[in-house]
């Protein structure tokens, strides 16, 4: 026992807490409650929806139409079909709209959860595919032009300014080994901080009781930021996501993750 | 959605370990919506684990156990290939369960 704990200590030398957290993540082993958002995700992919009574199965996530395995580790991407790098929340609404004839307006009304809610259909689908991704290097595409303009926006508003206390993504994730309060917080321009983070969403927030995807924490860091709301599948959004992922690139997928 | 259980029965030594994970939101009934509005209180008053016919762990729940809360009891007696059954049901009068074959 005391082995172990010398161990667990050394594995995590700067944060308590990230220790303490892993023991908690042992624990658990693989009984992290998104398994259930992956089935809910799955069960929503192969349900006839919309206008069109159509299934999602004949939906293009960038490896041809109906390949869900590994997808998601290659997003965001340029879609020929839209002439847009698209993440791949934007993708399935894209999808549910051309496939099944459901209105864009409604689908992407409210893609997350809200307080009280118990899951989106969005979120669900993105935990299956993120599910469906495991293991898989993280590759996203980068070589259309539009895709290398994404990267190149997504790193100046990383490092951009603004709102009331002026700060940049970077306030936060530029630097290594760094906390706020007891939160380890990733250094998104470090390769393998960039791949822990990156690769861990969509994750399971057990303080929410609910899986939350990449989209969602970004709006959640422009709130945290005191900047105007983040729209949902905005170039900004797609952006940020993009310079993420190509920093994070070559690490491995391991959503769903399990988070505090 | 609500009513899934994930559910895992080990023989470890004398003991049979079982783990169950369950699908439920598990509102206090205290939380206020995003208009302001109460959150009606929905939360797993009674679990049950069951190996065979018997009743080997029953328990009573409220509003402080986490969503999709997560359950671990050891029993002694279990054979491998027996059936584990765990039930629940919650303040609304909705139920679930899960069975799963001790390995």
């Amino acid at each position: 026992m005391i082995t172990r704990w010398c161990l667990l200590w050394l594995a995590f030398p700067a944060w308590a807490d990230e220790g303490v957290f892993d023991q908690y993540r042992d624990l658990m082993g693989d009984d992290n409650p998104a398994i259930f958002v992956i089935d809910e995700g799955e069960e929503f992919w192969y349900q006839s929806q919309g206008p069109s009574g159509a299934t999602l199965e004949a939906c293009d996530l960038g490896l041809g139409a109906g390949v869900t395995r590994g997808a998601y580790a290659q997003f965001p991407r340029y879609f020929a079909d839209t002439d847009r790098v698209m993440d791949i929340e934007t993708r399935l609404i894209h999808c549910m709209e051309t496939l099944q004839g459901r209105d864009r307006t409604v689908t992407a009304a409210k893609p997350y959860s809200l307080r009280g809610d118990f899951g989106t259909e969005l979120e669900a689908l993105v935990t299956w595919l993120a599910a469906e991704s495991e293991g898989v290097v993280i590759a996203p595409e980068q070589g259309h032009l539009k895709e290398r303009a994404m990267y190149a926006l997504g790193e100046e508003i990383f490092f951009y300014r603004a709102g009331p206390h002026d700060f940049s993504c970077a306030t936060c994730h530029e630097q290594s080994d760094k906390r706020i309060r007891l939160q380890q917080l990733p250094n998104l321009t470090d390769h393998h901080d960039a791949a822990d983070a990156y690769g861990s969403w969509p994750a399971y927030r057990m303080s929410q009781g609910l899986v939350r995807t990449m989209g969602w924490r970004l709006q959640d860091c422009f709130r945290q930021q005191r900047w105007p709301g983040l729209t949902f599948g905005s170039e900004v959004s797609i952006a940020l996501q993009t310079y993420m992922a190509v920093n994070a690139a070559g690490g491995i997928m391991t959503a769903p993750g399990l988070k505090r | 959605m609500a009513g899934r259980i994930k559910i895992r029965a080990q023989k470890k030594g004398e003991m049979t370990e079982v783990k169950a994970l369950m699908r439920h939101p598990m509102e206090t009934g205290m939380r206020k919506d995003q208009a302001g509005e109460s959150i009606p209180a929905h939360f797993i008053t009674d679990v049950a684990v069951l190996h065979g016919d018997q009743t080997v762990m029953q328990a009573h729940w409220g509003a402080a156990v986490s969503a999709n809360p997560f359950l671990g009891v050891r029993f002694q007696g279990g054979q491998a290939g027996d059936a584990v059954r765990v039930v629940w049901t919650d303040n609304q009068g909705g139920t679930g369960e899960g069975e799963t074959t001790i390995r």
